[in-house]
Parts: C-alpha cells; sequence; structure tokens
C-alpha cells in the first residue's frame, strides 16, 4: 500500500449490518470482474450485467437482480489488479456494493475512488460468503466469526477526491474556477 | 529505507518535480504534474463520454487542452469484432476529427499499430515526458526515460480537461540492478519474469521498478520496453530505464527524432527505497504458468504439457527482434499438427520490415497464421479464444483466468523463443534443446 497519511474520514462511515455475498483471495484481476470480452460496452447503465461474468453464482444474482444494495465483496491482496478497464469498477458500483480487500491494486482503487465506488482496505480482513459484517468508523466487523479489524485510511491526495464527490465533479470545479489552468511549465518537446 | 535528508533524487522525483513547477519533490508528496502525452485506444469512447460529462453545466466548451499532445491507437479490437465497436471506433474518429488530433492512429496497414508500439516508434515519447495512458501497460514506456502510468477513462477525461494529472503521489523507487550477459535463447522476457516471480504480483504496488546497470546499457531499447512494459505485473506505477546513449540512438536512427533530448537520471546518492541485483548470466529460459503472471517456474518444470496455441506478440514481445528469434526456430520446419500458431506484428511498420526479411514468409512456409498488428487475442476480445480445456503458451502479458477469452483453459507466457520451439513440437518444450 502507499504510505497512509492521517485522513479525518474512512470511506465508509455507517453502523450498517451486511452480508458478504462473494468471498474472494489473492490477485483478483480486472479480467475476473469483468471479462475482456465484454470491454466494447462502456457505459455504466451497462456494465453492471457484465460483473463477475464468468462467476456462476455471482452472474445468477446479478440476472436475478438479488444484490442488496451495500452488500460486500470481501478479498484479499492486490485486488482489481491487471488492465486499467474502468468497466470493473462501474459493473460494481452499478451494483452498489462495497469491496472489502486487504489491498487493493493501485490503478483500481485509484479509479474506484474517481467514480465513486465504496472500498475498504483492511490488511487482516478476512470472512467467507454469508458472513455478516459491520462497519463501525475506523474498522470493520464480521459478526459471525466475531472479529474485528482496522481499516487503512486512504490517503489524504486520494480523500479529497471523495470529498468532492468523484473526479468528475472535482474536476468540473476546477475547470469552473480556473477555465485554463494550469500554465504549462516548461516541458520536453514534442 | 535510506535517509533522505540531503540524498539524491531518482529519475522520478526529478521527472515529476519539474512537471509540476517545484524544485524538488520527494517520494511521498502529492503533485499535481503536467502531462506531455495522453494516450487512449479504443477506450477513448468512454474517455470522451467522461469528458463530455465534466463540461456539462458549465457553459465551458468541451474542448481538449492541447490536441498535439493526445495520441489516440486503435489495436484492441481491429478490425472491428462487432457492431458496438465499429460505433465506438467511429465515435472517436469523429471527436479526432473535431479537435485536430494528429496523432491517431486507425486501423491501418502503412501506419497502425500497438499503442505502446506507435508511441516510441514515432518518437512520440520523449526522456523526462510524464505520460498518462488509459492503458496499464503504459508502464512500457519509461523505456524511453519518460514517467508513464496507466490511468482510467475518467483520470484521463480530467487529463484532457485541466492538461494535467491530479493528486499523484510520487512513488517511491525499487532499483534493479542488473549485471551478465544472456545465455543463448535466453532474453528480456525471461529476465522481467524473473523479477515478477521474485517480487510477486503486488510486490512493486506503488512502486517505480528502475533498470540500472551494466546489462540495461547494453540492452536495446525493444528489450528495455519488455522490461516496462511488464512491471505493472509486479504492480508497480511504473518501470523505468534512464535515458543514455541507446536511447538517443533509438529516438534519432529509428524513430527519427531531431529535436534536443534531455537525458534525465537518477542521482548516484539517490534515495531508493531497496534495490535488487539480478546476474543474467545465471537466468534460463522461464514460464509464467496459470494463473498468475508471478506463477514463475523454469521451463523445465513444464516441458512436455500440450499446447493447442502458440500466440506470437503483442506490445510485450511483437517487435522486430521477437519475430526474428521466433523466424530463426520455425525457419524450414512445421508447426506440430494439433497446434496453431499466430503471429501479430506489433506495429504495421514492423509488418512490413519482418516481410521485407522474410519471416512472414517463414512463419507461413511453417504453418503459422500471420495477423494484423494488434492486441490479438491477448485480451480475449476477438481472434484466438481458446476452447473449453485448451492451453496456449503466448508472449504476452497476461495468464489471469479468462485472459485469452476462456475462464476454462490455461494460458502459460513465455519468450518469443519458447513459444515458437513449443509450436514445433505441440508441448512446451526448451528451445535449447529443439534447435
Amino acid at each position: 500500500m502507499a504510505p497512509v497519511r492521517k485522513a479525518d474520514k474512512t470511506r465508509v462511515k455507517k453502523v450498517e449490518m451486511v452480508r458478504v455475498i462473494l468471498g474472494l483471495g489473492d490477485d483478483v484481476s480486472t479480467d475476473l470482474v469483468y471479462p475482456g470480452r465484454y470491454m466494447a460496452t462502456v457505459l455504466p447503465s451497462e456494465t453492471p450485467a457484465f460483473a463477475f461474468a464468468d462467476h456462476g453464482g455471482f452472474q445468477a444474482a446479478v440476472m436475478a437482480k438479488s444484490i442488496p444494495p451495500g452488500a460486500v465483496i470481501a478479498a484479499g491482496n492486490n485486488f482489481g489488479c491487471g488492465s486499467s478497464r474502468e468497466q470493473a469498477v462501474s459493473c460494481l458500483k452499478g451494483l452498489c456494493v462495497v469491496v472489502v480487500a486487504k489491498s487493493f491494486a493501485r490503478i483500481f482503487l485509484q479509479n474506484a475512488i474517481n467514480l465513486g465506488l465504496k472500498v475498504v482496505v483492511a490488511p487482516g480482513f478476512a470472512a467467507d460468503e454469508g458472513d455478516e459484517i459491520l462497519f463501525d468508523g475506523g474498522c470493520v466487523e464480521n459478526r459471525t466469526k466475531r472479529t474485528a479489524f482496522d481499516i487503512t485510511p486512504l490517503p489524504l491526495a486520494r480523500q479529497a477526491i471523495i470529498d468532492a464527490g468523484g473526479l468528475i465533479p472535482f474536476t468540473r470545479a476546477r475547470l469552473v474556477a480556473r477555465p485554463r489552468e494550469p500554465e504549462r511549465t516548461e516541458g520536453p518537446g514534442l | 529505507m535510506k535517509k533522505k535528508g540531503n540524498a539524491g533524487f531518482t529519475v522520478v522525483e526529478k521527472i515529476l518535480a519539474r512537471a509540476s513547477g517545484k524544485d524538488s519533490v520527494r517520494a511521498g508528496d502529492v503533485v499535481e504534474p503536467r502531462v506531455d502525452l495522453a494516450m487512449s485506444h479504443e477506450n477513448a469512447a468512454l474517455v470522451i463520454n467522461q469528458f463530455m460529462e465534466i463540461h456539462e453545466g458549465t457553459g465551458i466548451a468541451a474542448k481538449p487542452w492541447d490536441p498535439s499532445r493526445i495520441a489516440i491507437i486503435f489495436d484492441h479490437r481491429v478490425p472491428a469484432e462487432s457492431a458496438k465497436t465499429a460505433t465506438n471506433q467511429k465515435k472517436v474518429r469523429a471527436f479526432v476529427t473535431e479537435h485536430g488530433i494528429e496523432k491517431f492512429h486507425d486501423i491501418r496497414g502503412d501506419t497502425g499499430g500497438i499503442c505502446h508500439q506507435i508511441l516510441p516508434e514515432r518518437g512520440y515519447v520523449r526522456p523526462g515526458m510524464v505520460v498518462v495512458g488509459t492503458d496499464s501497460h503504459t508502464t512500457s514506456h519509461g523505456a524511453l526515460g519518460a514517467f508513464a502510468f496507466g490511468i482510467g477513462a475518467t483520470e484521463m477525461a480530467s487529463a484532457w480537461t485541466l492538461g494535467a494529472a491530479v493528486n499523484i503521489e510520487v512513488p517511491a523507487t525499487i532499483r534493479v540492478e542488473v549485471s551478465g550477459r544472456f545465455a543463448d535463447f535466453v532474453g528480456p522476457k525471461d529476465l522481467i519474469l524473473h523479477l515478477i516471480g521474485v517480487l510477486t504480483a503486488q510486490g512493486g504496488n506503488f512502486r517505480v521498478l528502475e533498470f540500472a546497470g551494466d546489462a540495461i546499457a547494453r540492452l536495446s531499447t525493444s528489450g528495455r520496453l519488455v522490461l516496462c512494459n511488464m512491471s505493472v505485473e509486479a504492480g508497480a506505477t511504473s518501470g523505468i530505464v534512464p535515458a543514455d546513449a541507446e536511447t538517443v540512438r533509438y529516438l534519432r536512427q529509428e524513430a527519427g527524432v531531431t529535436d534536443p533530448l534531455d537525458l534525465v537520471t537518477s542521482d548516484a546518492d539517490a534515495s531508493f527505497e531497496r534495490s535488487i541485483s539480478i546476474d543474467i548470466s545465471e537466468l534460463e529460459p522461464l514460464v509464467a504458468c496459470p494463473h498468475t503472471v508471478d506463477n514463475v517456474k523454469p521451463v523445465s518444470a513444464v516441458e512436455g504439457i500440450p499446447v493447442h496455441q502458440v500466440v506470437i506478440g503483442s506490445c510485450t514481445n511483437g517487435r522486430l527482434d521477437d519475430l526474428a528469434d521466433a523466424a530463426r526456430i520455425v525457419r524450414g520446419r512445421h508447426v506440430a499438427a494439433g497446434t496453431r500458431m499466430l503471429v501479430f506484428p506489433a506495429s504495421a511498420k514492423i509488418y512490413a520490415e519482418a516481410m521485407r526479411l522474410g519471416y512472414l514468409a517463414d512463419f507461413m512456409a511453417a504453418g503459422a497464421v500471420v495477423m494484423n498488428s494488434g492486441c490479438g487475442p491477448c485480451l480475449g476480445i476477438h481472434e484466438g479464444a481458446l476452447g473449453d480445456g485448451e492451453t496456449a503458451i503466448s508472449t504476452t502479458n497476461r495468464n489471469f483466468k479468462g485472459r485469452m477469452g476462456n475462464p476454462g483453459a490455461d494460458v502459460y507466457l513465455a519468450s518469443p523463443a519458447v513459444a515458437a520451439a513449443s509450436a514445433l513440437t505441440g508441448v512446451i518444450t526448451d528451445p535449447r534443446k529443439e534447435r
């Protein structure tokens, strides 16, 4: 993980009980989250249909629209490694799920923050499908296993984008405030 | 970690300091570097959507900050595999025309190719640049001494708007000191697979891999592109080879660049997070086994596994020296029955050169199918999908479950030499034995 700075807020603040709908291991690639063969589909309104398209159980739940908002995808280290495809984030955001992982791959984490997918970094986190999860401030509790894990605050640089409501409003505000900023400093020519 | 204090700076710290208009920056600082080059492929269609959304309701016309610094290359699905893709490509073409984006490479047999080959080949990437691309293998361009990293479509839309990458954390650097000389049939692919095996798929997360040492000084830009391309498979933000005499040779002689070049390098006393030393003389041909790139084994451990498809190409290993390695092995011989061999030159320029040198004729006479330049079956979108239970050996960069279009298939990653030797026997083969 990137060096962590003091941040006032963590991603999920509300105290609410949710269930793990998908339990995964380490190094879950974006090819698994959103298979390459669906990459021609780009609209956030259309991508959720292909979330974990090769995972039979999850796909069935997507089709049946039986995934409750706030449901948890639990994963190990390096979730979202591989391709930068943003569909891997928009498909999960469309399903309103929360991804809790021991750690995330860089581009996926940044895309999640940019689009407003809820992600929680909890280095010791362990949970199985069906477990009941409770987010409580800086802590994620596995009520089923009676375990609790510290949430690692996101780096401050990321938090500013979250606070703005995502990268689109963040950049829009900058655009409106300083239409043609920043001035180019001298750099390698083309 | 070495004490920073008065220590020197890494090449990436220097590039980001200058791009951010600061005297100096250190790993961990948050900066907003100007973007020198912003690359997209077919996913520019999504970037355009997000770019329009940023401007929505502002009353400000949606014009990219500097069309001369935007590059768009169609490569992922060429020619289009579906009406949807063709329509997206059409939309991108209209945008390119509207905004006068000149660094646009359409589906063409003269100027087309894979984005990560086109950018270096055309001299678009220069040492010291900040390059962003909506493709994780944008790390490739570190081979020219640039700081290059992959971003998502929304972040690209933001860069098109502001001309800068916002809230970038300066990454720490892992220095990879490489010495020695490759043995026969061992090359840059084996070196990067070895390193990924050592670091693991996440060992480089949020770090830069900086390649240095006498073996790197001797390595061609083509070989350096292999290393930087696959740095992301260790999770790295970027790979980089600080610009040197070879960088200048490549840009002058091969890319036709005549402008002055600024060769930014790390200070001798730069503050690296850690260093790794590798003597490549000791390396043997390696293979990344299903389904993670860090599952690296010597080819001897997997010899004899039947392969149904052999793929030579991609942004990792589709350049002229790769095709030469493979052609040398298959020349005058035949691809095994029951095995299909697909060859994808990384660009139209490489395709033409391989044709002139007779490599394509060698491939075809051996029974291989020479395909058009592009990403081919690497990401499983079209061309060369695998059947249930089938196995491929490929010179590409990822072997994730489902990567080549079928979650019920296996993909092994290897060098062009190992892949070509395996095509002849129909089983995973050590090229040193097949000669």
